[in-house]
């Protein structure tokens, strides 16, 4: 499994509380592979999801997202692979039969009916009683905030209704599974991030399982408790938020998500659990070894923006253990200041560019550097990942 | 205002355009035709009575109006003729309307799910017929269900009847004839509205648990009502009036309301009844097209 790559030693999984209890997967996708003509958009794509989990699809556009939510709610049949559910085989079921829910990525609104009556209309189809569609209608109007639009039609609201109107209409059912395709896309940004804690308040309470397709990292890390990272219709990873900000498995999964430097270069020494990396243009860089280290020599060394610390003259090495600290000297280039942090950009004096961020923790600048000051970048060896694909 | 500047004066003369057409092309002689209406036969040229003769001065124009008279409208409600031409018109237009509608829809159905690549092709053939002159076509079907026409010689020699069947002049024939014309103006609009039906909307019913036969009534047949609407209005208006499809395959014991017309028109040299029942085909035609006009306006408002 992809995660035990992870050169994480220290990674403080336990903080980690979200992960639910890790009983029979409700969801099991088997080698699943989806071609189109001779296009192969899901490929030999395999995953579980635990019941209860809010999982999270996550990865740049065209990389089979939706080709893998329609599979499982059963508008695209694998041609290779199976996809059980409650460990049944569900290739056969048809679409209506399934109890799964899709909130589709263009809406895919009844134009004829009002909001109300999309909402009802997979109730009705469930055979309710009157009375509990009803209440079933107001809730999720409610819930999503729509209260006094239940009679207008679909073209008569606005983008970010309409996508309420969607998610409303899939949760309504209270299915098994809920798939979600980038459901907060067309919000504001206030409107996202109240309707994510919504969502994960909801899922809480109905214990339903959520897969949602997003490209948005942020989102995904807020509300899931893994996120699958996609590319080119394979998963590349699959983590918590944690894992995958801290120990991505690949240069591509550590540039996806997050901001992140990278030095390419050739392992030099091993010591311990030290390795010597000559990098090509930001000297030598000790780094953590990874936990099950491989045969090649050729990586990269990567480092998170907000580890990378800068100081007019750097720390004081420390002299008993030697590469405790990696210093790299350059000078600033750029300063943007965000509000909460201000990242640099520091152009170091072997050639490469090292971005830092660095929390604005007085009010005052005394803190900061301007364009054109020398500095020390520096940061410890335990926060540098290896990458060795 | 800025919002009003996109109409330039060109713009607003072009949405006059079609008002000053109809004004000049149906309006003005539509008024001739109800004057005419109102007027008496005679044995003159023109061969109505009174003539407004504005040369005559004043008095004789206001002699003319005072001539006018509604008889021809009472002369058509009392004879049993005109009444029963006027039904049965109505009828063979349901009849046919509904007929062209159970087979139409179905067809167009398939051509919007055929594959994008198919879709012009299948459209082609819907058209092709118009390619040929309408009445030949017609000719055609008398030749196909004559007595020894094609129909008869297939069943006999397929021994489904043991003699000819009488095809020509019933109104089997007559129907036969108009649903074939007729077809492509129901198809042609049903097409149209099916085409442009989102077919993620269908998984979405499917999705919330409707099978494929439910999503079609709750879902496509709604939506594409305004397709049925357009189909059967383009072919129950013309067949109302329709002439002469019924005066080629139909027998001649009842007419329609187009050939009572042709009759009192061409036959009996009646302007004025001719007229009169112009003016009540046009009335009859219009109710219609109000109760089409109400239900969209009211889908609208039920809307907001
Ligand atoms: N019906 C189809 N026929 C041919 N190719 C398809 C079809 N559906 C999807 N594809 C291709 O499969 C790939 C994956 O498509 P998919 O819609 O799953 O992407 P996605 O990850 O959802 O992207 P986005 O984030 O833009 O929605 C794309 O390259 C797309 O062009
Ligand atoms: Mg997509």
């Amino acid at each position: 499994m992809a995660e035990d790559i992870a050169n994480s030693g220290t990674l403080p999984d336990s903080v980690d509380t979200r992960l639910p209890p890790k009983d029979a997967p409700l969801l099991r996708i088997d080698a699943v592979e989806k071609r189109f003509g001779g296009f192969v958009a899901v490929d030999e794509l395999s995953l579980e999801i635990r019941t209860g989990e809010f999982f999270a699809l996550l990865g740049p556009s065209g990389c089979g997202k939706t080709t893998l939510l329609r599979m499982l709610a059963g508008f695209e049949s694998p041609d290779r692979g199976r996809i059980l559910l409650n460990g049944q085989d569900i290739a056969a079921v048809l679409p209506h039969q399934r109890p799964v829910n899709m909130m589709f990525q263009n809406y895919a609104l009844f134009p004829h009916l009002s909001v109300a009556g999309n909402i009802a209309f997979g109730l009705k189809r469930a055979g309710l009683p009157g009375a509990e569609i009803a209440d079933r209608v107001a809730e999720m109007v409610a819930l999503v905030k729509l209260e006094g639009l239940e009679k207008r039609r679909p073209d008569q609201l606005s983008g970010g209704q309409q996508q309420r109107v969607a998610l409303a209409r899939a949760l309504a059912r209270r299915p098994q599974l809920l798939l979600l395709d980038e459901p907060l896309a067309a919000l504001d940004k206030k409107l996202r991030e109240s309707t994510q804690l919504e969502l994960m308040a909801l899922q809480r309470r109905l214990g339903t399982t959520f897969v949602i397709v997003t490209h948005d990292q942020e989102e995904a890390m807020t509300m899931a408790d893994r996120i699958g990272v996609m590319e080119s219709g394979r998963l590349e990873q699959v983590a918590t938020p944690r894992q995958l900000y801290e120990a991505p498995v690949s240069r591509w999964v550590a540039e996806f998500v997050g901001d992140i430097n990278i030095f390419e270069g050739t392992v030099e020494a091993r010591d311990g659990g030290r390795l010597t990396i000559a990098t090509r243009d930001a000297g030598a860089i000790v780094a953590a070894a990874p936990r099950q280290p491989g045969e090649t020599t050729r990586i990269c060394v990567a480092i998170r923006p907000e580890k990378v610390r800068l100081s007019r003259r750097g720390p004081v090495a420390d002299a008993v253990e030697i590469g405790a600290i990696n210093r790299l000297e350059g000078v600033v280039t750029d300063v943007s200041y965000l509000g909460g942090l201000t990242g640099y950009t520091v152009k170091l004096d072997d050639g490469a560019l090292v971005r830092a961020s660095m929390a604005n923790i007085a009010r005052l600048d005394i803190d900061s550097y301007a364009a054109g000051q020398r500095v020390v970048a520096w940061f410890s060896p335990d926060d540098c990942v290896v990458l060795e694909r | 205002m800025s919002a009003r500047r996109i109409f330039t004066r060109p713009a607003r003369i072009a949405v006059l355009a079609p008002y000053l057409w109809m004004a000049l092309f149906f309006l003005v002689p539509f008024g001739f035709v109800v004057k005419i209406s109102l007027s008496q036969t005679a044995i003159a040229q023109p061969p109505y009575l009174p003539v407004f003769d504005l040369a005559a001065g004043w008095s004789a124009i206001k002699a003319a109006f005072v001539a006018l008279s509604l008889d021809n409208f009472r002369l058509l409600v009392s004879d049993n003729l005109y009444v029963l031409s006027c039904l049965r018109s109505v009828i063979v237009a349901s009849v046919s309307t509904a007929i062209l509608l159970a087979i139409g829809y179905p067809i167009a159905y398939g051509m919007a799910r055929l594959p994008k690549s198919w879709q012009p092709l299948a459209m082609m053939l819907v058209i092709v017929p118009f390619w040929t002159s309408f009445l030949i076509r017609i000719y055609a079907w008398i030749n196909i269900l004559q007595h020894d026409g094609l129909l008869n010689k297939i069943l006999l020699a397929l021994h489904v009847v043991a003699a000819p069947v009488v095809w020509l002049s019933t109104d089997t024939a007559m129907f036969v004839g108009i649903v074939y014309s007729y077809l492509p103006f129901m198809i042609l609009p049903l097409y149209a509205t099916l085409a442009k039906l989102q077919p993620s909307l269908l998984e979405a019913a499917a999705d919330l648990g409707a099978s494929p036969r439910r999503a079609f009534w709750l879902v496509t047949f709604p939506l594409s009502l305004p397709g049925v609407g357009a189909g059967v209005l383009l072919c129950f208006i013309p067949i109302v009036g329709e002439f002469v499809i019924p005066d080629l395959l139909a027998g001649s014991d009842s007419i329609m309301i187009g050939q009572t017309l042709w009759l009192e028109f061409f036959t009996n040299r009646d302007w004025p009844v001719a007229s009169a029942l112009a003016v009540v085909l046009l009335a009859l035609l219009l109710l219609p097209l109000l109760i089409y006009e109400r239900l969209q306006r009211r889908q609208l408002e039920g809307a907001q």
